[in-house]
């Protein structure tokens, strides 16, 4: 009984249908349940909202082309008309993230991007996206970014190893950002929420304390999957107008 | 009668839409834009904690794995902890001093304002 109330218990990875390849382990878990549900849920909410895609939109197209326009304007406004062609990989990454982070929400639901697995394996692609982006377009010139104009060159053997790490510490700090906020919130949530049966009838207070912080984690979610997304816009703008 | 109004009405929406269009190629716009979602100190405060311990525990990293791969262990992971120090330093000077994410030494803003105006419709 004790374990089911620990505030953690929340983010434990259930295998539900066990399956291996070789020696690893490559099961179907809770964690895979909410992905698949993430995208459904996008999906249908995209492919039904915009099914009659009337001219005067109603309440739901409405929230279609909202989410649609505003992430539109924001790769304008961060890598102007050359990031056209990345649109849709953004906007997948912002929906998924931020409908993953929404139903994590839901009770009995499960936060897949409050583990560092899956924040850092997305940071990685875009890492890694990003960094072929820039290879293919600028050729050897890329390489420059680690050995600006104008330093002298005594300092190259410091300033090399230096900048690539400063490089390469760019999708940590991208997946901690998303992945300690959904962790940190989700676990304050459910501590508190402990507290409300542990007081008895002063349990009032910490009673209204969550209610006021769940309406705080979603406006968290939306901020982290904004952030998450506005980051990746910044990174492709690095790649594709290189200094 | 009513279809006419309509008609007039749309028009209408049209020229408010085109409008409205057009004001985010406002260079001054992208600045801010950046500038509110950095706003928060508590997130500001956190993005530096960050910053500084990834290229800390890259660098670490890095050492670690070329100690075992040339053999000299603790020598290279002792070099690569400093380094990752600095290179969380400058991370943190460039987030500070508004260079923005990228890795160089000029400022952002200096070819930033060209790229949004040619984002037009």
């Amino acid at each position: 009984m004790a374990e089911g109330h620990s505030p953690l218990a929340q983010f434990e990875i259930k295998r539900l249908i066990p399956m291996q390849i070789g020696d690893i382990d490559v099961s179907f878990t809770n964690s895979s349940m909410m992905m698949i549900t993430t995208v459904i849920v996008v999906s249908s909410f995209l492919i039904l909202g915009m099914r009659r895609s009337a001219l005067i939109p109603g309440r739901w197209q409405s929230i279609v082309e909202l989410s649609y326009i505003f992430i539109a304007n924001l790769l304008k406004d961060t890598v102007g008309s050359a990031g056209r062609p990345y649109f849709p990989f953004i906007f997948s990454t912002f929906m998924f993230v931020l409908v993953g982070n929404l139903l994590g929400m839901m009770p009995y639901g499960f936060t897949f991007t409050s583990h560092i697995v899956v924040t850092f394996t997305m940071a990685l692609f875009v890492f890694l996206g990003v960094t072929l982006i820039a290879i293919f377009k600028h050729k050897m010139h890329f390489f420059t970014l680690f050995m600006p104009p104008g330093v002298p060159m005594y300092m190259a053997p410091l300033l090399i190893p230096i900048e690539i790490i400063s490089y390469l510490s760019r999708p940590i700090s991208l997946s901690v950002r998303l992945f300690a906020n959904m962790l940190a919130g989700h676990t304050l949530l459910k501590v508190f929420a402990g507290f409300i049966i542990a007081l008895g009838a002063a349990g009032i207070a910490p009673w209204f304390f969550v209610v006021a912080l769940t309406g705080l984690e979603i406006v968290i979610a939306f901020l982290q999957a904004f952030v998450f997304t506005i980051l990746t816009c910044l990174y492709l703008n690095d790649a594709l107008h290189l200094h | 009668m009513i279809n006419k109004n309509k008609h007039s009405e749309l028009n209408d929406l049209g020229a408010r839409l085109n409008k409205a269009r057009k004001e985010p190629n406002d260079p001054t716009r992208h600045e801010k834009d950046i500038n509110n979602e950095k706003g928060g100190a508590l997130s500001l405060a956190f993005r530096v904690g960050v910053e500084l311990i990834s290229a800390v525990a890259i660098g670490t990293a890095i050492g670690w794995g070329l100690d075992n791969w040339l053999g000299t262990r603790p020598w290279l992971m002792l070099v690569f902890i400093i380094l990752g120090g600095a290179a969380g330093v400058i991370n943190v000077y460039r987030l500070a001093s508004g260079f923005g994410y990228a890795p160089g030494y000029r400022k952002d803003n200096d070819d930033a304002g060209t790229h949004s105006d040619s984002g037009g419709d």
